[in-house]
């Protein structure tokens, strides 16, 4: 609660973390290498905040002289910490920014077990948002197309079917991979594996 | 195969995480297909994101591990899957500070970056910084400039911010890519915006001008981005606290028309930026109010926070600004989010009318429990403040702080709460009572030792002067049988008190302090002996002195002493004498002078200024042995402020050397100075013992070069010396754009003056009054006039306690001059430093005739060298004058020893500066005149 005038800085985010409903961590990056330096302080703030946080929907916080905006979906949530002195508003941007990323990556199943499967995918997005503590992006349709990530649920499916249809081909298929393709590509060549197989 | 434990895990239930029983050792094993060929990206990039989410769970990777892991890892470059590609990147991220030779894939980087592929190179830029050291940059520079001027916003955000980053390893390279920046920050992208002014800011920030005119031309020009914005608002409200600039300049009219930008985000800024200027009048606030009470009802909780936070601030201050907004503020009492609601019901408290308090209390203490401590602290600290205002209401205050106080909590918030109710006790006799009982009440559970010893100190000032002092007798007392030494050897310093004022406990007292001599703790019952002996006297003036008196030393200079005397092991006992006094004056200038890292607690302690040249003169191998610092001057400006290399002297006096720090700064972008050293030419018997040349001088960075002098110990006639200063170096041109150095340079010298300054006040006080050897000033018996009061130094009782102590005296005397910072006492020690403004001043004094009329801000006070010392050596021995005649007759007398100070002007001190890049010589002298007291009693003057 001192009102100390901040020093001008692009260092806005002091740390970024997504919890699941048990207060676990799933991801968190910690910026400011002299906040918690170690992992124990680390999982007790996590703690502290989730316990604090997690029963009311409320936003915003203030713990440990710390600024926390959070947010929740479903069964995560995901937290963004600044400065007490901190522009409230600009924290808000980096968290709304984040949500929105992953919703679109995830196509709006923003979910605990969705998230888990597409990690590599969080990860980018995470890294494309915030470098070393500075908002790097804050247009989550830039985030999107930069990090130019597909969710692999969907995915899954396509390959069940090729795998089913191909049998022997993997090796080539993991050569050639399908997320360098259309969905047009992939029936395409669906098709032509099934008019092959028909005409043996 | 991921898809087959995907199935597995959804029959177990929905709850189940793919990552969770991951093995270290299973993934590490598993990265061996890293080595297969051909690579399969799917099962590699899942094994990476495994990697991943361990490092990011804190697993601990072993240094070959990792290398190996991560040279594994550098095949998959092999692999166009971009996916795969960018998880490369991170991996390099996360494992740069765990493997070794990390920058082995500089040149996949490097390739990158420079590549066709827009989406890597952004990316690839960030990585190779993170693994580039400083030798290493300069390779990538050129790389680097062009993708500053990138046309891909990405690119050119990523290398701006990786130049950030690198500005604290490598400031003199990026220092370069100025030039670049400024391109960029002309970009559309607004986070290439954005990011250029971060860049350009931290480049500049030591030069003012270049700042000035950055402002100048952004705030002209006007940005797209918001969060541009914020950082300009940030800039020009620093730049304006620093120039002290009026509220009429462009920057506070910058600011101002801020609060009509259309992103809230810059909005609030703005508001926030006028609320937190210091000396802000009411009307400047009025249009940030405004907009602050309009975010009061957005539906936006963040908003509604950051309003409510803000005009809480601006309540603190300015409360009638604030009472426009009660309407809004009273909307938010039911908020949902807690913190909103205190917020505003502190606001409420401060700015609403005595009437409401009542209201507002019943309000709060319903959910005083749900809120966190943080926002706890901020309640009492309201409370606090509402009882200054209405004294009446201290009952409804007392009541609800002693709740409060019986709740769980923190011991910020415990402390927060047993300081209001102390200050509430200080201002109102009344609440005494009450509020004594409240916090007996507390210490009977109270696990804070360091609450608890306050609270007994309290106890022990005034419970005795209350009605009925005999009830606190038994919450101390339950102390000493109860708790912890520190809170034992506490309690019994507070019973002491007790006995020394009322006489009819006395008996009692004396009683429990028998007892409390079977402590099983040294300290303790070295402290009821030594009470008890005294109360045994029954003398008010032995009571006056060992029983009610504080300790006088500065706590921080006494812990260092304590830790130099740990360090060199010595015969001699610890000399409590070579301790600096508390000085409350020194202690004021702290925050303008030292350059303190913000500490995160507001109530650490911060270091005094002396403690800090201490500290920096202490790191100087040169100086170690000189023994502890006693004063240090006020910094005197040698040069005028726009020449090109500004000098500015302080002088640091030990008991037998002096030491002359030089705070240079070059002022000349083109150049380079290597091996500063200020040589001094001594007029006396004063000899130059050694210089310590400060190494390099880059433009605008300052730094330190010292001499040492010693004071000539044969010769106690010399009382004065005359110093000529030249400031001798080697120059190296350097390009003014890149700061990089000639290869070769030459020697050079520059004489320095000292500046005749522009304010007469200012050129009439000596820079430099100080200094009597550390003995004679630490054997101040007491100190001011207060001290004299409390203390009448009569010898007969003192002696009396001596013979009666016998040979245990000393060890009493030591244990009993250690006490305050073994802690019970400590806090209550530093209040009453508070009370004797005089013994902040205690050495500041001053001798020259010819400046008796002038406005004397320190009293001056001398006393004779060690009258303790006598008294303690030998029992009866006349050590202790009057102190009152004492100080008068060498009022005189210090005058006398002074025949005058010299003041002679620089004769060519208006020779000109204005051609720099030629060395001029400026006569100039630094008169000194040191005056000796006594051998090692030195005091000097520097006369402009």
């Amino acid at each position: 609660m001192d009102s100390a005038a901040l020093e001008p800085s692009l260092y806005t985010v002091k740390a970024i973390f997504i919890l699941d409903n048990d207060g676990n961590r799933l991801l968190a990056k910690y910026y400011d290498t002299g906040l918690y330096p170690s992992m124990k302080e680390q999982r007790s703030f996590e703690k502290n905040v989730f316990n604090k946080t997690h029963k009311a929907d409320n936003e915003i916080a203030f713990l440990e002289g710390m600024t926390i905006v959070y947010k929740s979906s479903i069964d995560i949530f995901f937290y963004v910490v600044g400065s007490a002195q901190e522009n409230e508003l600009m924290l808000m941007a980096v968290l709304n920014c984040l949500f929105d990323s992953l919703s679109q990556i995830l196509r709006k199943n923003v979910e605990r077990r969705c998230l888990l499967d597409n990690m590599d995918g969080v990860f980018l997005v995470v890294d494309e948002i915030i470098d070393g503590g500075v908002i790097l992006e804050s247009d989550p349709q830039q985030v999107v197309e930069k990090v130019n990530y597909r969710a692999g649920s969907e995915q899954a499916f396509g390959f069940v079917l090729l795998d089913y249809i191909t049998g022997n081909m993997e090796g080539q298929a993991d050569e050639n991979p399908l997320s360098e393709q259309s969905v047009a590509q992939v029936l395409q060549s669906a098709k032509e594996q099934i008019k092959w197989s028909i005409l043996k | 195969m991921i898809k087959k434990f995907d199935k597995k895990d959804e029959e177990s239930g929905s709850g189940s995480n793919p990552f969770q029983h991951l093995e270290k050792s299973a993934v590490l094993q598993e990265a061996r297909i890293f080595n297969e060929t051909p690579i399969n990206p799917r099962r590699c990039l899942h094994i990476l994101t495994k990697i991943i989410y361990l490092l990011n769970q804190g697993e601990h990777f072993g240094t070959t591990e990792a290398t190996e892991a991560f040279f594994a890892m550098t095949r998959l470059f092999q692999s166009n899957d971009q996916t795969l590609r960018r998880m490369c990147y991170l991996t390099i991220k996360e494992m740069a500070n765990i493997s070794e030779d990390v920058i082995i894939v500089t040149s996949s980087l490097t390739k990158d970056m420079t590549g066709k592929e827009d989406v890597y190179r952004g990316p690839a830029i960030r990585a190779l910084c993170r693994i580039t050291d400083t030798t290493m940059l300069q390779a990538i520079e050129r790389y680097m400039k062009q993708a500053i001027v990138d046309k891909v916003p990405s690119v050119s955000s990523s290398a701006l911010v990786s130049s950030l980053h690198m500005v604290k390893m490598s400031y003199d390279v990026v220092k370069r890519w100025v030039n670049e920046a400024q391109e960029a920050a002309s970009s559309d992208n607004i986070m290439v915006q954005y990011h250029a002014l971060g860049l350009l800011y931290h480049l500049r920030k030591n030069d003012r001008l270049a700042v000035t005119k950055m402002l100048n031309k952004f705030t002209k020009s006007g940005l797209k981005s918001p969060f541009a914005y914020c950082m300009l608002i940030r800039i020009a409200s620093k730049l304006l606290e620093e120039t002290e600039g009026g509220h009429d300049s462009p920057l506070f009219d910058f600011i101002e028309s801020c609060l009509r930008n259309k992103h809230e985000m810059v909005v609030y800024e703005a508001a926030s930026a006028i609320v937190h200027m210091p000396n802000c009048t009411a009307r400047e606030l009025a249009p940030a109010v405004s907009v602050l009470q309009l975010f009061c009802s957005s539906p936006k909780a963040a908003l509604r926070y950051a309003a409510v936070r803000t005009l809480n601030k601006v309540a603190m201050k300015h409360p009638s600004a604030v009472t426009a907004c009660n309407l809004d503020l009273e909307n938010l009492i039911t908020d949902s989010n807690r913190s909103i609601a205190t917020l505003a019901i502190t606001t409420l408290l401060k700015t609403g009318s005595e009437s409401s308090v009542d209201r507002l209390m019943k309000q709060i203490s319903s959910f005083v429990s749900e809120i966190s401590d943080e926002f706890k602290v901020v309640v009492v600290q309201a409370i606090s403040a509402l009882c200054q205002k209405y004294p009446r209401k201290h009952s409804v205050m007392m009541n609800f702080l002693s709740n409060m106080l019986r709740d769980d909590g923190g011991f910020e918030y415990k402390r927060a709460i047993v300081d209001c109710i102390i200050s509430i006790i200080e201002e109102n006799p009344e609440s005494k009572e009450t509020g004594l009982a409240h916090l007996c009440e507390f210490i009977e559970d109270c696990e804070h030792t360091v609450l608890a010893t306050k609270i007994l100190h309290l106890l022990g000032k005034e419970g005795p002067r209350t009605p009925s002092p005999s009830k606190y007798i038994r919450f101390i007392f339950n102390r000493v049988v109860l708790e912890s030494e520190a809170v034992r050897a506490a309690a019994v310093s507070a019973l002491a008190k007790f006995g020394a004022q009322n006489d009819d406990l006395l008996p009692s007292v004396l009683v429990l302090m028998q007892r409390c001599m079977m402590d099983s703790d040294d300290e303790v019952r070295d402290r009821a002996t030594f009470y008890m002996n005294v109360l045994q006297q029954k003398q008010k003036a032995l009571n006056a002195a060992y029983i009610f008196n504080g300790l006088s030393v500065s706590v921080p200079g006494l812990e260092k002493s304590l830790h130099q005397y740990t360090l060199e092991p010595s015969e001699k006992p610890f000399d409590m004498k070579t301790v600096p006094l508390a000085t409350a004056v020194i202690t004021e200038q702290k925050t303008e002078i030292a350059p303190v890292a913000t500490s995160k607690l507001p109530e650490k302690l911060a270091p005094s200024r002396q403690d800090i040249y201490q500290e920096q003169l202490a790191a100087i191998p040169e100086f170690q042995g000189l023994g502890p610092l006693f004063k240090s001057s006020e910094p005197v400006q040698l040069t005028e402020a726009e020449t090109e290399y500004v000098v500015r002297c302080i002088k640091h006096t030990f008991s037998n050397h002096m030491v002359f720090q030089f705070d240079c700064t070059n002022t000349l972008n083109d150049q380079l100075l290597q091996k500063v050293v200020v040589q001094m030419e001594p007029s006396e018997a004063y000899e130059v013992a050694r210089y310590v040349p400060a190494p390099s001088l880059p433009y605008s960075q300052p730094g330190s070069c010292y001499s040492l002098v010693r004071l000539p110990d044969d010769d106690p006639t010399a009382v004065s010396c005359t110093f000529s200063c030249t400031m001798k170096y080697l120059v190296r041109d350097c390009d003014p754009n890149t700061g990089e150095p000639d290869d070769d340079g030459y020697d050079d010298e520059y004489v320095v003056r000292i500046s005749p300054c522009g304010d007469p006040s200012e050129t009439a006080l000596p820079i430099g009054r100080h200094v009597a050897s550390s003995s004679l000033a630490f054997s101040l018996p007491a100190g001011g006039p207060g001290g004299d009061r409390r203390r009448p130094h009569t010898e007969g009782p003192e002696a009396q306690l001596r013979s009666s102590l016998g040979g245990g005296g000393r060890r009493v005397r030591e244990g009993g001059d250690v006490r305050a910072v073994i802690g019970p006492d400590a806090g209550g020690g530093r209040e009453q430093h508070r009370q004797f403004p005089g013994d902040a001043a205690v050495r500041a004094f001053r001798q020259s005739p010819g400046e008796q009329e002038l406005p004397r801000p320190l009293p001056r006070r001398r006393v004779p060298r060690g009258p303790r010392r006598a008294a303690a050596g030998a029992a009866g021995a006349g050590g202790r004058g009057h102190h009152a005649g004492d100080r008068a007759e060498q009022r005189g007398d210090g005058g006398g020893r002074h025949p005058g100070l010299r003041g002679l002007k620089s004769p060519a001190a208006d020779l000109g500066s204005a051609r720099p890049g030629f060395h001029f010589f400026f006569f100039f002298l630094l008169f000194l005149s040191v005056s000796t007291q006594q051998r090692s009693h030195t005091s000097d003057v520097i006369k402009l």
